[in-house]
């Protein structure tokens, strides 16, 4: 992607994070470290808690216990200004429903005045292309298909030149080729920018195909962190379960779970 | 005691957001776009609804206090009466409201769904403050478009009496003097007055509505309540205020 800037990878320190809504848990003392450049995939069943340890690395929630660093500094959502530059790419796409995908790309160097108008334009115009979204740009949010708003989310993103790129389940709802080429892209954006990624997924092709590192999160905990290699050879029952499970039509695993309760 | 706290919480946050955005104000002149778009939603397609409705207020006002005053022999005092009523008491609430149904529902509606649809979240994420980009462009707006929206109001109002006067046949009172009776007992501080309500009207209804719509989350049933919440909050807001601001301004 010859339109990508190369950026300062950071790392990103989670350390004994807790979360709790009224009474019930979320996280859960949950700690990792991910390194500057790494692709770190984070994996658990739905409503393990992703999502919301997520959203806690851009202090869009408030941790009840533990910290988080990026780039050594912590993240509270107390501090005006951020000097890491993080984005996040939501499940949704988050797009604004009221603006043009071009005006959607270039909110973000306008509001910050990075460069001037005629740079915005040419820079917006190479990450289109770069991700085949060239004739997008006049079309608002709405008008697009389901692959193309995941794609101008990502542009979006790369155009704030992160130094930390955060992926909310990038391959959710999508087809396995259209899966596929999200994760290649993702993969990309991290060879030639340098950032750091963390993509939240439960895309097992997608982790062990791009991951550097994967961390399994169940009901709030981490239970496993390593390798793709070291992921595939766990003996652990939860994470073999995770990664393989058996679809048995003559047992299934909610009568099972009834017959638990 | 939950309730109440609740409460407390509510006002003091809708205070920071509040503060937050009148600090952004310097950094208007970057959004000037988006004001001219929102002084055009909120002023240019609100004027013929004001129009319309100050119309016949100041009609129907004539029309009750003709019938009232008229066996006193009392009908010259009809344009003084009308006059007063409209630029001091009936169009500031009356512009409010209208505003309040028709530019803090839109206000609520368009944020809630923004907040909701995490495009709020992609702000923050951006290091790009909603009280700045969503909340500072429409507070400045409505200041801009309230003193035209009451002038448009007394004006229509005004004359909606004086078509009363003038050709209902039991009143017979002619235009000349419906409004040398409305000068005769108006000054410049009657105008100012509404003009201070009318603003502070504005600001509280875009204030209410932002504040409601940034803190909606749920899905659309959530946003259409926000809506309303918002709604009746500044018509409760703007009948309660009205009374205090009233009194201090008499």
């Amino acid at each position: 992607m010859e339109s990508t800037v190369t950026v300062e990878p950071v790392s990103v320190s989670v350390q004994g994070l807790g979360k709790a809504y009224g009474s019930q848990s979320v996280l859960e003392d949950v700690s990792f470290e991910v390194k500057p450049g790494e692709i770190f995939v984070l994996m658990g069943p739905s409503g393990s808690g992703k999502s919301v340890l997520m959203r806690h690395l851009v202090a869009l929630e408030q941790a009840d216990a533990g910290e988080v660093l990026v780039g050594n500094e912590p993240v509270d959502g107390n501090s005006k200004e951020q000097s890491v530059r993080m984005a996040l790419v939501f499940q949704a796409g988050a797009l604004f429903n009221s603006m043009t995908v071009y005006d959607n790309l270039a909110l973000y160097p306008r509001e910050h005045r990075l460069y001037s108008e005629a740079v915005i334009r040419e820079k917006v115009t190479a990450v289109m292309k770069a991700l085949s979204i060239e004739n997008a740009g006049a079309k608002i949010p709405a008008e697009l298909s389901g692959g193309m708003k995941k794609r101008v989310a990502v542009a979006r993103a790369i155009i704030m030149e992160p130094q930390l790129i955060l992926y909310d389940e990038p391959t959710s709802e999508l087809d396995p080729i259209l899966a596929a080429t999200t994760s290649e892209l993702i993969a990309t954006i991290s060879r030639e920018t340098g950032a750091t990624s963390l993509v939240v997924t439960h895309d097992r092709d997608l982790a062990l195909s791009i991951g550097d590192r994967i961390a399994l999160l169940m009901q709030g905990r981490l239970v496993f962190t390593g390798t793709p290699d070291e992921l595939r050879a766990s003996t652990d029952a939860q994470v073999r379960e995770f990664m393989n499970p058996s679809i048995d039509p003559d047992n299934p695993r909610f009568r099972k779970q009834e017959n638990d309760v | 005691m939950k309730a109440l706290k609740d409460f407390f919480e509510w006002i003091g946050s809708g205070v920071q957001m509040a503060l937050r955005t009148l600090g952004y104000l310097p950094q208007l002149p970057r959004h000037w776009k988006q004001l001219i778009d929102q002084c055009l939603f909120m002023g240019y397609a609100t004027v013929p609804l004001v129009a319309i409705l100050s119309v016949f207020i100041g009609g129907v006002l004539a029309l009750q206090i003709g019938y009232s005053i008229l066996d006193f022999g009392a009908k010259q005092y009809i344009g003084t009466i009308v006059g007063l009523s409209m630029v001091r008491e009936l169009s500031p609430v009356m512009t409010a409201v209208m505003v309040t149904g028709r530019v803090g529902s839109a206000v609520t509606a368009e944020l809630a769904s923004m907040k909701v649809y995490q495009e709020v979240d992609a702000l923050k994420t951006m290091n790009i403050p909603p009280e700045r980009f969503l909340v500072m462009p429409r507070l400045a707006a409505i200041f801009l478009v309230m003193p035209i929206l009451l002038m448009v109001s007394v004006v229509t109002g005004w004359m909606g009496g004086q078509l009363v006067c003038q050709f209902v046949p039991w009143i017979d009172l002619s235009s000349q003097a419906y409004y040398n009776s409305l000068r005769s007992f108006m000054d410049l501080g009657d105008v100012t007055d509404g003009l201070v309500k009318t603003q502070l009207f504005g600001i509280g209804i875009v204030l209410i509505a932002s504040h409601i719509g940034l803190r909606t989350s749920g899905g659309p049933r959530e946003i259409g309540a926000a809506v309303t919440r918002a709604v009746v909050v500044c018509i409760i807001f703007i009948l309660i205020f009205d009374y205090f601001i009233t009194n201090i301004l008499i």
